[in-house]
């Protein structure tokens, strides 16, 4: 009886639910992931790579799909950031009260959030594209771009800015040459929040466009719920090998 | 000048990111079928989802939603909160180990964690319904919760459990009077989110819900959308949701500055 006080005692040891936990619903489903990628009734296989590789339309899917990520990413960083700049300013604004305005649309269900863009564009009439399908993602993700932006800008020593000043520095190149690249990390980490995010969406495709634009979500999950777990587990691993390289890349570039 | 710019340009974005919001608020008061038909000024849509005549199916996945939250949020809180202690005792190689496994459900897109997850359900067999989902919810929002236990634990006293326990307390007493009380505002803000997390969710969910007939409010707004137009009870949900939200907001952030403005 003692020894197992003692054993749970020792605090260490107050983790182990939750290892159990992670191992059981994180660690090994990622492995499932891989193991039905590669295996299938008839054993090892590479056939559904082949499948992907082979076949144009879901390779055209893929890559429109990675375009269409980066037009939402770049249109965010093009809005966000003059958002961001104004925001930290003190003489421009009043910063808490914007940074809680643009956060609270955040706090409602994203497919409410989308369904309510549907709206607003059926209200005005607008055709429902892939205009309408990049100014939903925009609408959905531009807080996540603003948000570590405004955190960097806010938190940026502002005596170098003063120091550019009485350098004779004028105001845009004090925004070029010293503004800018210090809020770098900020700009890396709101790509990774928009990016990785707008890649693998799919109901947001489908309501924004009455289901006219696939996107590479959409095929995993169209393949998943008609039972091809094989090629959908195929599907997400590449999906996954492409977050994995884009947060490896941007974190190479935050330890700069 | 340049003010005045500042100032146009930040509120022309908020009125274009609130512009959905807006419209979908004005037409919660018509009881047009469609978005954007005005039928004039009416509260029938308030009082057919209070009557809970938008049909069962609507009642029965907001239970659902709420049931899910609560309980999924309950068991990741305490699994992390103990976790958080549990990882901080440990030696330095073990920690950086599970810090990244704990990083991953993070960084994993929401697809992939239900896609993963459901995997691993179709491996063993099990059928899917409320425990797969309330499974599932637990894997993804307990790692939040360890990340917002842990910087509280970071700023605590380290000796204080083991003086409690040097006068004589069981670990449990140490754990409810001593470390409990010190980590508390982490716990809390750690529940709430995993809350947000748990109710926002829609990806992981629709994956493992299996076919049952368990709907969330996200799966329910999926599959009403792709039958083609929103349910017009939604309407007016959405405006009580984002109220409830601005209100709670305002108050958290008027207290939050009134206890900044006493330190």
């Amino acid at each position: 009886m003692n020894r197992i006080m003692e054993f749970f005692g020792r605090r260490k040891v107050w983790a182990f639910p939750y290892v159990a936990v992670m191992a059981v619903f994180v660690v090994i489903p990622l492995l499932l992931l891989g193991w039905y990628s590669f295996v299938d009734e008839e054993g090892f296989t590479l056939k559904y790579f082949e499948k992907f590789f082979g076949s144009t339309d879901s390779l055209n899917t893929f890559i429109y799909s990675i375009g269409i990520a980066m037009i939402t990413t770049v249109v965010c960083i093009l809005v966000g950031y003059p958002a961001a700049y104004f925001m930290a300013d003190k003489q421009f604004s009043t910063p808490k009260v914007m940074a809680l305005l643009f956060i609270l649309p955040m706090w409602i269900n994203l497919l409410l959030r989308t369904l309510a863009t549907v709206a607003l564009f059926d209200f005005l009439h607008l055709p429902l594209d892939e205009g309408a399908l990049v100014f939903g993602m925009v609408y959905d993700f531009l807080p996540f771009m603003i948000y570590p932006i405004y955190n960097t800008l806010q938190k940026m020593d502002h005596s170098l800015v003063e120091a550019a000043k009485d350098l004779g520095a004028k105001p845009f190149r004090v925004f070029w040459d010293v503004v800018l690249p210090l809020s770098m990390p900020g700009v890396y980490s709101g790509i990774l929040m928009v990016f990785m995010p707008t890649i693998s969406t799919f109901a947001i495709s489908e309501l924004l466009t009455m289901n006219n634009v696939k996107l590479f979500g959409s095929i995993i999950q169209e393949n998943i719920n008609v039972g091809l777990i094989n090629y959908g587990s195929a599907l997400s691993l590449i999906l996954l090998i492409i977050i994995g390289l884009t947060s490896f890349l941007g974190g190479e570039d935050d330890s700069k | 000048m340049k003010k005045i710019f500042a100032n146009i340009y930040l509120w022309a974005l908020l009125l274009i990111l609130y512009a959905p919001v807006l419209i979908i608020f004005v037409f919660s008061f018509t009881e047009g079928k469609v978005l954007g038909n005005w039928t004039g000024f009416s509260f029938g849509l308030y009082s057919n989802f209070f009557k809970g005549e938008a049909g069962p199916l609507l009642t029965s996945a907001i239970v659902n939603t709420v049931v899910i939250a609560l309980v999924s949020a309950a068991i990741s809180t305490v699994l992390g909160s103990l976790a958080a202690i549990g990882i901080y005792n440990m030696r330095s190689s073990t920690r950086r180990a599970i810090n990244f496994v704990n990083s991953v459900p993070i960084i994993n897109p929401d697809i992939i964690t239900g896609i993963s997850i459901f995997l691993l359900y179709v491996f063993c067999g099990i059928s899917r319904g409320m425990g797969t989902i309330i499974c599932a919810h637990v894997a993804f929002c307990t790692p939040y919760v360890v990340l917002s236990v842990m910087p509280r634990l970071m700023k605590m006293n380290p000796n204080l459990y083991e003086a409690a326990i040097d006068l004589g307390a069981t670990p449990f007493v140490a754990l409810r009077k001593v470390l409990f009380p010190e980590l508390k505002p982490g716990i809390l803000s750690g529940f709430i989110l995993a809350v947000t997390l748990s109710i926002d969710d829609f990806a992981v969910t629709l994956f493992n819900k299996g076919s049952g007939g368990i709907e969330t409010l996200s799966t329910f707004i999926y599959a009403d959308a792709r039958r083609g137009g929103l349910t017009p009870e939604l309407r007016p949900l959405f405006s009580i949701i984002f109220l409830t939200i601005l209100v709670l907001l305002v108050i958290f952030n008027v207290r939050n500055a009134k206890q900044n403005d006493k330190k």
